[in-house]
This record gives structure tokens, sequence and C-alpha cells, in this order.
């Protein structure tokens, strides 16, 4: 055929491809009339509004059928695990919580107890600081479940729930901005506990805070569940049973939606998880409405551990925020003053005035940092997503050796090709959008 | 600087239409209309009407993308207000690009292409610090700030930004773009900037009190 | 890790004059740890021993530490060993790779560590597998586990470990045509030097900073 330059084609091994640069559409048309196969490749590249983040999918499709789904990750890589190598152990935080962006304390938190078992302080870590490790990790479940909702229920067409949604997140940035001064990406929890203790008055706050929240979580319920739009794009799409889930290694509501009540809150407790009361959410369904329902019911669990932790936090008032050993506890103590938030005057006025040894410890901390003994340890979190873990090695310097984090959206990304083959393109959105992956997690 | 030229009819005025560096604008329109202080008007009622209804594409690669959804879509930080809640994902159809989110090296060449896919007028804010410069990743992975890339008109720090922050910034561009001036003063603007950076003294040399 | 650590700054030669220069730290290297081991680690190389006759020629050091029970295995017997693991002793689960890169380590250069889960039994161990910088082939496991496809292919991407029988072993975070393998000690962390008015403060892995 003669040369068309807005619609040409060449033959491959593959069959005909055409390149497509707008122009003629009416040869374009022909020239496919002719062709006897329907395959596409079409490319969901890095920037589209519904692959949740950085994510290339490439798509054959005969019709609207999906043959192959291939993933393309990497968009996000940021070299966040080289980077801590070159920072001290509580400077590496500030990387680790950048990580999986949606869940920054999750990150601070895995990397926090794998340092602290390497130094062995596992045991030390204040009450205190364990319980606010667990109320801040609940809010953080919240807020992330939140953004998992409202977008998926938006990559699906439904607008209306990410409005309820990012109301609800807004006030528990609140609480976050009120705790530690940042909304997102706190650098809050660090190894040995604490960053610093919760404001005065902030856990009759957060009861408010609960309060309110039980109820507005009734609302973004009702918008979905029982929408028979809702439930015919969700019910029965994207389905991985359990031995897809555990030969992938994919953890959290994924495996939770096939109806195994596997949550590492219950089964290897952490931070005093133990003494807090409060159910596995399972579905057995094994679909995107299975995991939007654990999701939206697991709020509720949330909720109520915030509960039990606020109880406990109002009776262990005035524990300390940081272990005890003055060599390794972070030495900063931040107050509010005329000029807003900075270092404790009590706290400089000792360290300048009365004590060598706290000058001492705060320079050493502050420049150097502490050593940790040689070896290697894996902490692992149940975040929003799975289980997040941190394999940390220590070569007995002030600096991580080598840091790696086990990824929840790693290994459940690699589930989109099984659930979605053999499905509808608009099914891929929708399988997508319930694994929930955050691709700052997935990339690093 | 031509680079096609096809005659147009414009509302019953015969201009022409012409394609440079900085964009399609009907060349022909400014010949017909009076200059001096009626074109000022004209000035201020296109830069009102764009500045009035910028779509922004989505662009968001990690947390202040979060930020901008919040921005976006929090009944707390509303864009609405200024009719920019249709977020446009495709770049055809935007006018502004928030790059929201550190830029890898995989991710760059992606960046440049949906920029050069946007139409004219389009503005660029880097919001974050990690757009802005490359942020606190000073490494392999990232570009050092976008810049490198895009041309950007309003540099937004933050780690990440407030949605207030970023409303700021988004009201600082609504100025900027209600200043933009059409035909000959802009050639004269744009003549000046340039000049202006050409001569631009780098940082490393503005030694100021050091010297 | 039984090299010998001396000086406490990044600077070596000239410039340190704190004395500290001269500190040497040895560093303790581990043996194979005694049995018993505590708690349900003896049950479980009590199980492998069962279920696998070549364990002792296969696993080449079991080391308790901190808890964690982690288990040096030949690469050459790794697939076997992983497949009584998953089928015998219920490790249904494997958490991926992580790479490790001791530089100074000759002939084990390399590491890929394999964090195994047990969901039946509740059980977490750690399998170690090391191979040398010359020869960075070690056998793949996503026959077993096939959750570790992309896992592997990360560890290839950031460290150069080749993992025979995988079935599309490329690039998986860096572009496709991205050189060198970024987090290996010998790969320079990147970045560069941050510009003051006057000054540059260099990139965070050049700077004079404690080991």
């Amino acid at each position: 055929m003669t040369f068309d330059p807005y619609a040409s084609s060449r033959e491959t091994t593959e069959g005909t491809v055409f390149s497509v640069t707008g122009g003629d559409w009416d040869s374009l048309v022909t020239e496919i009339g002719e062709a006897k196969e329907e395959r596409i490749i079409v490319n969901m590249g890095p920037q589209h509004p519904s692959t949740h983040g950085v994510l290339r999918l490439v798509l054959e499709l005969e019709g609207e059928t999906v043959t192959e789904v291939r993933t393309g990750i990497g968009y996000l890589h940021t070299g966040i695990e080289k980077n801590m190598e070159f920072r001290n152990w509580t400077q590496a935080v500030t990387f680790a919580t950048r990580m999986d962006y949606l869940s920054p304390i999750f990150n601070e938190t895995a990397y926090c107890l794998a340092v602290e078992k390497l130094l062995g302080i596992t045991g030390d870590v204040t009450e205190r600081a364990s319980a606010i490790r667990v109320l801040m990790m609940e809010l953080n479940r919240i807020s992330s479940h939140m953004v998992a909702l409202g977008t998926g229920a938006l990559e699906l067409g439904a607008m209306g729930p990410m409005f309820f949604a990012f109301r609800e997140r807004e006030m528990v940035l609140d609480a976050f901005e009120a705790i530690t001064g940042l909304r997102m990406n706190m650098a809050y929890v660090r190894p040995g506990g604490v960053a610093q203790d919760l404001p005065a008055g902030m856990t009759s706050q957060l009861r408010e805070l609960v309060k309110t929240l039980r109820k507005n979580f009734k609302d973004n319920a009702a918008l979905l569940i029982g929408n028979s739009i809702w439930m015919k794009r969700t019910e029965g799409i994207g389905y991985l049973d359990l031995a897809g889930c555990t030969t992938l290694g994919i953890t959290g509501p994924v495996l939770r939606s096939t109806g195994l009540p596997w949550d590492l809150r219950k089964m290897q407790p952490y931070c005093g998880y133990e003494n807090y009361e409060f159910d596995v959410i399972t579905a057995d369904t094994a679909d995107v409405y299975g995991r939007f329902l654990v999701r939206m019911n697991e709020l509720e669990q949330s909720l109520r551990i915030i509960e039990q932790v606020l109880d406990r936090l109002d009776t262990l008032d005035g524990q300390p925020v940081m272990v005890a050993d003055k060599k390794i506890a972070w030495p900063a103590q931040l107050a509010l003053g005329a000029d807003g938030l900075g270092n404790s005057l009590d706290h400089i006025r000792e360290i300048m005035g009365s004590s060598m040894e706290s000058l001492i410890h705060h320079f050493k901390l502050v420049t150097e940092g502490f050593r940790v003994p040689a070896g290697q340890a894996y902490a692992a979190v149940e975040s929003p997503r799975g289980e997040l873990a941190a394999h940390v090695v220590s070569d007995g310097g002030t600096r991580p050796y080598r840091v790696h984090f086990r990824e929840p959206s790693f290994n459940n990304l690699q589930s989109t090709p099984a659930m979605s083959e053999g499905g509808m393109v608009a099914d891929i959105i929708g399988a997508v959008a319930s694994i929930d992956p955050v691709m700052g997690g997935v990339d690093r | 600087m031509h680079m096609y030229g096809a005659a147009v009819d414009w509302n019953g005025i015969n201009c022409e239409v012409t394609k440079s560096i900085e964009g399609v604008y009907l060349v022909g329109l400014e010949d017909k209309l009076p200059s001096g202080i009626l074109l000022s008007t004209v000035e201020g009622l296109a830069g009102y009407m764009r500045k009035s209804s910028v779509w922004p594409a989505t662009f968001g690669l990690a947390c202040c993308a979060i930020e901008m959804m919040a921005l976006g879509s929090a009944p707390k930080h509303d864009i609405s207000r200024f009719g920019m809640e249709r977020f446009s994902a495709s770049p055809r159809q935007a006018d502004l690009m928030i790059v929201a989110g550190r830029v890898s090296q995989k991710m760059a060449p992606v960046l440049r292409q949906i920029y050069d896919q946007m139409t004219a007028p389009k503005w660029v804010i880097s919001m974050g610090a990690c757009a802005s410069s490359g942020g606190m990743f000073n490494n392999y992975a990232i570009v050092q700030g976008v810049d490198h890339i895009v041309p950007v008109d309003i540099y937004l720090p933050g780690c990440p930004p407030r949605p207030e922050q970023l409303m700021d910034a988004i009201i600082k561009l609504h100025a900027l773009i209600g200043d933009t001036k059409l035909g000959p003063n802009r050639e004269a603007i744009i003549k000046e900037v340039e000049l202006a950076a050409l001569n631009a003294k780098p940082t490393i040399q503005m030694k100021g009190l050091l010297a | 890790m039984t090299h010998d650590q001396s000086g406490m700054f990044g600077a070596s030669g000239t410039g340190d004059t704190s004395g500290y220069g001269g500190l040497v730290r040895t560093q303790a290297s581990f043996g194979s740890a005694e049995r018993p081991y505590g708690s349900y680690f003896d049950q479980v190389a009590d199980d492998l021993e069962r279920a696998y006759p070549d364990f002792s020629d296969a696993i080449t050091r079991v080391v308790v530490d901190r808890g964690e029970l982690t288990l040096h295995v030949k690469k050459e017997r790794l697939v076997e060993v992983a497949f009584i693991l998953r089928d015998r002793l219920k490790f249904e689960m494997c958490m991926g790779v992580s790479g490790v890169h001791y530089p100074e380590r000759t002939g084990q250069e390399l590491v890929a560590l394999y964090p195994l889960l047990s969901l039946t039994k509740n059980q977490r161990i750690r399998l170690e597998v090391a191979t040398s910088d010359l020869d960075p082939h070690i056998p793949s496991v996503v026959e077993v586990w096939a959750g570790n496809n992309w896992h592997e292919r990360e560890t290839f991407d950031m460290f150069g470990i080749i993992f025979d029988g995988h079935p599309g072993l490329t690039r998986i975070l860096m572009p496709d045509d991205w050189d060198g393998h970024p987090q290996r000690k010998d790969y320079p962390l990147g970045g560069i030097a941050v510009e003051y008015k006057g000054a540059t403060t260099p990139a965070p892995s050049e700077r004079r900073s404690y080991r």
C-alpha cells in the first residue's frame, strides 16, 4: 500500500504494527479492517489517572478481554535503601518514612523495631512509647485506608466517596500535626522510642476524634455497600485464592479476603499489641468486594484499639517516651516556646549549665550517633497493605550497613496478571485498586 | 520564528496562525487591534480568563501527590474555588502541570513527553523539594530538579508542602498568568528575561558578605 | 565480617588530628551456633535433618542471633532445601530476596537472604546464600515460591546477582539500559554538591563523616 505518513504500518514477527500519529483515520480503519487478527497492545502508561500511582501496565487485548498483563515498575525508584547507608541510625528514619508515603509511621516502626532488636533494647522501650507507637500506627491505618477507599472508588468511577474519605483523612492528619508537627512523613518514631511525648489534653481530643470518625464511617459505608453499580463492579472481580496468595507471598487485606485470619498484630505481636482486644477481619469471597469490606471493617477495629490505647495512655501519664540508656536515647526535647516549637529551654539549661555528661551525650548522639553491634535483624509489622518488614544489617558502626525493606505492595502487585488476565479491561482497574499498591514502597 | 503559517478566519477577522517556541498565538489579531491602552485591556481580559479556569494535569508521583489530592478532594481545602477541580488526565486538555513528587531517572522521559504533549499556553509548578531540586534524595536515582527537564514557573518548597502552601503557589501562578502580555509587549518581555538569564550570576558567585 | 576497622572518621591520612585515627576495632565473626538453639529452632533443625538427609552437607552454618535462626545454605543445594522447607516443613511463604554486598569477604562477597514464614506453624527462619563476585550465580527459587520473581529481578538489578533459571531476569527498578548495579558498595551514591552562595557542600557520600 502507499506510504501514509499519518497511519503507517509495518510487518513484524508478531503481526502488523500500526503507528498512529493522528491525521488520516479512514486509511487506518481500512487497514485494520483488512487485518484478520484483533489483538491490540495498549500501554496504560506511568502517567494515568487510574493506575494508583506511577505504574505502567502493558495490556494485550482481544476486543475487551485481557489476554496478557505486564506490569512495569521502577518509575519512582529513589535509592532510599542506599541513601540510608550514608546517614546515622536515627537520621535514616527520615528516609525510611518516605518510602511508603501513605503509612509513614509503619515504615519507621518496622525500621526502629529492627534496630532495637539489633541493639538488644526491645524490652527497654517504655510502655508509654509502645502505646504511643500503637496509637500512631492505628491512626495511620485509618488515614491510609481512607485514601485506599477514596481512590479505589474514584478509579471505578464513584467520586463521592473520595470527598468523604478525604474529609476523614484531614481530621486524622490534624491529629498527626498536633502530636508530631507534620501531617505526613513525620519521622516521629525513633530507635528507642518516639521523638516526643503527646501534648497535654491530646487524649481527650483524640476521644472526640474517635467519636466523630465512628459516625462518619457510616456515611462512607452507606455510599457504597449495597449500591448496585458498586456491587456489579466489584463482586467476582480480581479473584485470587489462598494458594495464589501464599505462593506469591501476599499478605494483608488481600490475604485476609481469602478467609485466612493472618494478622501479624495477633500472630506475632509487637509494641504491646497483645494487650489490646480487637478482631481480625476476614472475608471469604477473595474478590475486590471482599477486600473492600475487609478494609472498611478494619477501620472500626482500629477505632477500638485507639480507644483502648487512650485509656492506657492516661494511666501511663508522666512516663518517659525514650529508653533510659542515655547513650542511645535521642537527647533533644522539644517544647512550645514564644517563637514556636523548638529546643526546650530546660534541656538547654541542663546541658549547658548543670550536666557535662548530658552535653557530651547530646553532642555525640547528634553528630556521631550511637553504635549498633554487628549482626542482622528482621522486624515485621502489619501495615495497611500487608507485612512490612525491615531487614537491617549492621557492621558495628554508626551507619546502617544495609537496610532492605520487604514492602507488601511489591509482592502484592505481582498478583496483577493473576487477577486480571481473562477478565475485561475495566476490571484491571478494580483489581489494582483492591491491591492498593503504593508505588513509593514498590520502587523504594 | 515562523514554523508554518495558515490562514484562518477568526470571528470574521482574517489573520494568520503562527507557531513559535512560545506557543501558538494569533499574530494577525494584534495587528488588527488598536495598540497601547486598548491592548492592555485585551491582555487583562485574556489573562483573567486564562487564570480563572486552569486545568491541572495529573502528574502526582509520590507523597506530594497525596497533598495535591487533599487539595483537590478534601472539602477542607477546596481547589474548586479556583475552578481547578477538573484534573485532566489527558495532557492535551491540561494547562498546568504540577510535578508533585520525586522524578526518577526512569520517569524523566515520560515527564518530558507529557510536557510536550500539553498544548500552549502551559505552566509548570514544581511542587515539593524533590521536584524543585532533588530534595533530600541527592543520589543516582533522582533528577536533581525538574527544571533540568521542563521550564518551571513556580517552585514550591516543602516536604510535602501543605495543601495551603500549594494553594499559595497556585494563587501566585494565577497572578503570573493574569499579567501575561500579548503581542509586541510579550516579545519585549521575553527578550528582557532572556537577557537577564544570560547575564545572571550563578549562585556560587554571589559571594555577598564573603567577597 | 572478620575484617578490622581502623579509624573513626571517613578521612584517612592527613586532616584527622583527633587521635582517633589510630583506633582499631576488630569485628567478631560468628561461628556456627551450638545446640540447643532455643525456642522453636531446634524443632526446625530436627525436622529439616529428618526430611533432608544431606543436611550437614548443604547447610554450612547455623546462626542463632537476636532471636532469629539463619541457615547458611550452599548455593547448589538451595532449590532442594527450598522445596523441602516449603513442602515438608510448611514454610509456605517466602518474604522476598534481600541482597547484601560485603566487599571485604573475598570469595563470599554477594549474599542473598531469604526470610521464610510458615503460616501453619507461625514460625520464621532465614536462609542465607553466599557467592563470589567472580561467579555471581545463584539458582532461582521462583519455581518454589513464585512471589520471588520480582525480588530476584530487583536483587539482580541492584547487586548483579544472576539467578539461574529465572523466567525473565531483567532490570526492574532502574531503566533497562542502566549501567552498573547501584546498591553494591563500589557503586557511588551519586548526587551533586549542594551549591550555596560562595561555597558548596559535598554530596552525602563524599563528606567527612563517622564510620
